[in-house]
Parts: C-alpha cells; structure tokens; sequence
C-alpha cells in the first residue's frame, strides 16, 4: 500500500513534493508561528531549550518505538517500563550508598543497572512476541500492567526518592549544558542519528521494512524473523533505560504516576512523522519532529489563557488528526 | 435422608451459634477504602495500619478488619463479603465513587452495623451515622489567607491546580474568594494534575511567560516539588519567593521543621483521616458519651512552630 502511495507521488505534477516529510515539519512550523503570535516570549531562548529537552523523553522513547512499529509490531509498555526502571535504579543506587559513597561510581552503577533492565524488558516482549506466539499488543499490553503494579508494589503506594546525597552528583546530567545545549538534547541527537543510520542504510533496517511490509514473503527471503522482531523490542527496551538515565536526575524520584500515557505519546509521535501504523514504512526524522510536536502543543496550552485548561486535551487530539492529514489526504494529489 | 436433613440443620444451627457467640465476643469493624495508587493515599493506609495495631491493643474485644479495593465493583463486593463473612458490627467506608457505592454501603445499614463515611459522601442522605472528611474549601481559604499576609497589592501569583475535579474546584473557588479585593493579580492557573512532572513543566511555562512572579500557589506537595525544581532551575528561588502547597507530604514537614524559606509553610490535608475515623467508630462503641455526627477535619496551617506534631517519617508519605 505504501510502496504504491510512493510511487503515486512521484508521478503526480506535485512530484517534487513529498508530503510525508513535509507535513509534520509544517505542523511543526504552523504550531511554532501560532505560538509567537500569542506570546513572543514562546521564541525565547530559555523556552526552546525548556521544550527541546521536555521532548528528549518521548523522543528517545519514539525512536525505539519507530522500529517496532516499522517491524509491524506495537510496545505499548514503554511508560510502565520508564517507570519500573526509574524505580529500581533508584533503589539499587539508594542501596549502594553504603558500599560506594555518594559519588560517581554509584550512579555509574546505576545506570549500567538501567541499561541491563531495559534490555531485559524489551527481550521479555520480545521474545514472548516471536517465540510465544502472542499478540505483541497482548503481551505488551501485560507487561504494561505488570510494569506499573511492580513500580507501585516497590513503592509502597508513595513515591521512590533518590538519596539528596547523590542530587547533586547526579544533577547535571539533566540541568548541564555542553555547547550551549542541555545534555539530554545531545542524548535525542544522538539516539536521533544512530536510529537513522540503522534503520536507513543498514540490512538490519531493511529487514525491519520487509518485515513489517509482509512477514511471511520475508521469511521466505530467509531473513530471521524472530530474531529481527526481537532485537526491535531489544533497541526500545534501551531507548526506554536511556530516557530513564536522563529523567531520573530532574526531580530525583519515581512513582505509580511516573510515565503515565508515555506509551500513546510515543506512538503519536511515531505515526505524526509518517511511520505507518501497521508496519512496512519507517521515518525517523518524522519521528523527532512528531515528538516536537507532542511538546510544542503542551507548551502553547500553557502560554495562553485563550483556551479554557478542560479542554486541552481536544486541542490535543485535533492537533494530531490534523497533522496526520497533511501527510496523508488525498488534497495533495487531486490539486492539479 | 430424614436423618440427613436432621444432622444437617443441627450442624447448620450449631455453626450459626458458634457464630453468633463469636460475634458476641468481638466487636468486629470493617474498614473499606480503595487501594492506594499515589503517595497520599499509601500515607493514609499507612495511618489506617497503625490505628489498627494501636486500638486492637488498646481494646483486645475489638477487630478491626481492613480490606482495600482496586476498583468500585471490587469494593461493593468486599462491603458484601464483610456482611456475610464478617459479619461486622460497624463499617468505616472511604467510598470508590459516591453513586456506585450507594446502594452497597445501604446494604450494609440494612443489615444492622453503624455505618461511618469517609471523605467521600454518598449519593443519597442520612445513611451514614458518622461522617469524617477533610475540608478542600479551607485548605483554599488558609492558603489565600497565608499569601494575604506576606504579599502586597500589586504583587503576582501563579496557581498550579490539581486534576480538574470537584476536589480541586472548591479549593481552586474558596482561594479566590479570598484573595478577591486585596489587588493581587492572579496571573494564570493550570492544571498540574497533582504530578510532580507535571508541577515542573507547567513551571517551566509560567516562568517563561511571566518576568515578575511573587509567589506560587501549587495547592499540593506533589505539584510543589516540580515548582521548586523549576524555580532552582531558572534560578528565580530567591528574592522572596515562596512557594505553598499542601496536603502534608513528610520531606516538605521536614523542610518547613528546618526552616526552608521557600517553602515556608504547608496546608495539611489530612492523610490521617482513615485512621481518626477508625477512633470515631471505636468510641462508638466505647465512649461513654454519644459520638453520631459530622467531623470536619481542619485545614490546619503547618508553620515551624507546629510542624513537629504532622511529622510522621515512617510514614510513606
């Protein structure tokens, strides 16, 4: 079906266009114009940065969940995971206090910790995808509950707080610059450049499509299915420890309500950029700017007062209908 | 057959008196509430478990039986099985929701036991025999009332509210009536959703949007803890600003016993309310005076002088 769209395009007198590249960075450009137009103080240096590393979450998140989806799969417990993650690492560095000090090797550890679980949990989906012949909406749909219940079991109920002791080493890799940039902005650059090159100019990447496109043709082709279907539950498990290293050190705890909805946002953001939501097509760089865009809408809300706050959640919702749309309506060909 | 049935009523009977005298024995009270899924509610489990130690030692004739329920279907079923399993005596009832739990707490009447109400009301009245709850207007009021003597005419506020729900009206309602009149501009109010993310974020935003912010209302400890993270960040803490919030987290009692400036003072939300109704109800039973009413518990302003008293750091909240 993509494959033909493509093709259509390319023909059409509108050829040099390609509205699935276009459209989110126009809604990207539309919201940006919309928001200085209501507070120049949107355009403000301190406001972009706030949003560029607001976005570093779901965005990092989104990049793992984009070769999922591409592979024609759905993780749905990303959120339950960051925050299951957030709290055990928290635990674990709480707990090595004793044994390391309150310094670097401590968070060191802990974020190696992080990354272990990420993986873990991605292999779990995965592997119970492919070998266990669920459903991947079905079994990530489990280990979401599971995730959120572990957090809160871990919990008590409350909220999981990191040591004030290791704050302040820990700190910086949040609220840090590097060359005029938060880290976690480098952090989304970084996952943002490795996930392109992987999913654009590696075998690993065209099988994530061909997979995604017709799983059993791929088969065919002899591409290890299971193990390509897995390693893409793997990437989002350590996008999701990722995101996590970077989230802990901004308020310094964990909870039941940590991450909540995170799982929808990044699949938003996902499909805003021009992924297709049943696999066989994947864009990266639509990805990011479809996290920008989540960003963007929550922080115009808060800008204005225009809009009453109990309906933020529909301004929400036509936001992104009416960014798919520029990508996908028909309008862009019967213009001719 | 004939001798079956004689065996099996006598069995029957035999077991309904060994019941009986159980019951007779024990005061049972049954205590309901949801499950808790965020820090204040695991506070007021955590109040409701130490109650239960402390006034089963107290009166060795009475159980208390606590169950929690994840859901109202789950709670009804749980006010059902305390009746028929139980068999108790008087029922302590944080309701899931008001109108589903209606009919099941009247149940529960219908069988006999007193029935005290937590927090949530019920749909229909006169069920209850004692109520307990806290008091959003006041928590409201006692807040404006605090930032009315430390700010001028003139000077700017920001509010962070809580999940748009009746909870957060009347405490959102009764702050501005207050503070109506006395020239302080409210600048904008958000919903922060009782989240620390949140509180951070929506921070973030009003510090970019507003240059002159002399104080923040984030109405709860949650909401608060993004709001000074986002202020330290700016680096706009100083100054003056303050910060009030509520409910009566444990860090922020023990910041206020430290003498934390930017976080002077807090408005307590009792999560201790599960655990005073517990007592309420066992005086039912105990007191020598008559306890039937309506217990409004205060909004209590906790400063350096009182904080001691609200401090619980066992607690998970």
């Amino acid at each position: 079906m993509s494959s033909v769209e493509v093709l259509d395009t390319e023909n059409s007198p509108l050829k040099k266009i390609d509205f699935k590249a276009i459209g989110p960075a126009l809604a990207l450009l539309i919201l940006c114009i919309i928001g200085y137009l209501l507070n120049p103080a949107f355009l403000g240096e301190g406001n972009i940065t706030n949003l560029l590393t607001r976005s570093a979450f779901i965005g990092i998140i989104a990049v793992g969940a984009t070769f999922v989806i591409t592979a024609g799969g759905i993780d749905l417990s990303v959120g339950s995971m960051a925050a299951v993650i957030s709290g055990v690492m928290i635990i674990i560095m709480n707990g090595l206090i004793d044994t390391l000090g309150a310094g670097l090797a401590t968070v060191l550890v802990g974020c190696g910790c992080s990354i272990i679980l990420g993986f873990g949990a991605g292999w779990i989906n995965g592997a119970l995808t492919t070998k266990g012949k669920i459903e991947a909406f079905i079994v990530t749909l489990g280990t979401m509950g599971i995730y959120r219940s572990l957090v809160t079991y871990f919990a008590d109920g409350g909220t999981l707080s990191l040591s004030f002791d290791l704050r302040d080493v820990y700190r910086p890799v949040y609220y840090d610059s590097f060359a005029g940039l938060p880290i976690p902005v480098w952090v989304f650059a970084g996952v943002s450049i490795a996930g392109w090159i992987l999913l654009n100019r590696t075998a690993f990447g065209r099988y994530c499509t061909a997979i995604g496109s017709n799983e059993s043709v791929a088969k065919y082709s002899a591409v290890n299915v299971d193990r390509i279907k897995t390693t893409t539950y793997i990437i989002q498990g350590f996008c999701v420890a990722l995101a996590t290293i970077i989230y802990v050190p901004r308020l310094g705890s964990a909870s039941a309500s940590t991450g909540v909805l995170w799982e929808l946002e990044a699949i938003a953001a996902v499909i805003i950029g021009g992924t297709v939501l049943k696999g066989g097509y994947g864009r990266i760089g639509g990805t990011i700017l479809g996290a920008l865009i989540l960003t963007t809408i929550g922080n115009i809300l808060n800008f204005t007062d225009l809009i009453s706050n109990y309906l933020n959640g529909t301004m929400q919702g036509l936001i992104i209908i009416i960014a798919v749309w520029l990508q996908r309506a028909e309008w862009s060909k019967k213009k001719t | 057959m004939f001798k079956k049935t004689i065996f099996a009523l006598t069995l029957g009977a035999a077991v309904a008196l060994g019941g009986a005298a159980n019951a007779a024995d024990k005061i049972k009270i049954g205590v309901s509430y949801p499950t808790p899924t965020h820090a204040w509610a695991a506070g007021m489990n955590w109040h409701a478990e130490q109650a239960e130690k402390r006034l089963e030692a107290l009166y060795p004739d009475i159980d208390l039986i606590l169950v929690n329920s994840p859901d109202p279907a789950s709670q009804a079923s749980a006010l059902e099985d305390m009746v028929s399993v139980n068999q108790i005596d008087a029922l302590v009832v944080l309701p899931f929701e008001s109108d589903p739990l209606t009919d099941p707490v009247l149940n529960v009447k219908k069988s006999g036991a007193l029935i005290t109400v937590v927090d949530r009301g019920l749909s229909k009245e006169g069920i209850e025999d004692i109520y307990v709850a806290g008091n959003n207007p006041e928590l409201g009021r006692v807040s404006a009332e605090y930032m009315k003597g430390r700010l001028e005419s003139g000077d700017n506020i920001v509010i962070l509210r809580g999940i748009p729900t009746t909870i957060d009206n009347e405490r959102f309602d009764a702050f501005m009536a207050e503070i109506e009149g006395t020239g302080i501009n409210v600048l904008d109010h958000k919903h922060a959703n009782w989240n620390r993310d949140d509180g951070f974020e929506v921070m973030q935003d009003f510090l970019s949007r507003f240059p002159d912010i002399d104080a923040v209302w984030a109405q709860d400890d949650d909401i608060a803890i993004g709001v000074v993270a986002a202020l330290k960040q700016a680096g706009r803490d100083g100054d003056g600003m303050f910060v009030v919030g509520g409910a009566g987290m444990k860090e922020t009692i023990k910041a206020i016993m430290d003498g934390n400036e930017l976080q002077p003072i807090d408005v307590l939300y009792p999560p201790a309310m599960l655990a005073t109704a517990m007592d309420v109800t066992v005086a039912a039973f105990k007191s020598n005076g008559p306890v039937a009413g309506r217990y409004i518990l205060g909004a209590t302003l906790i400063d350096k002088s009182n904080a001691d008293q609200f401090y619980f750091p066992d607690s998970p909240f």
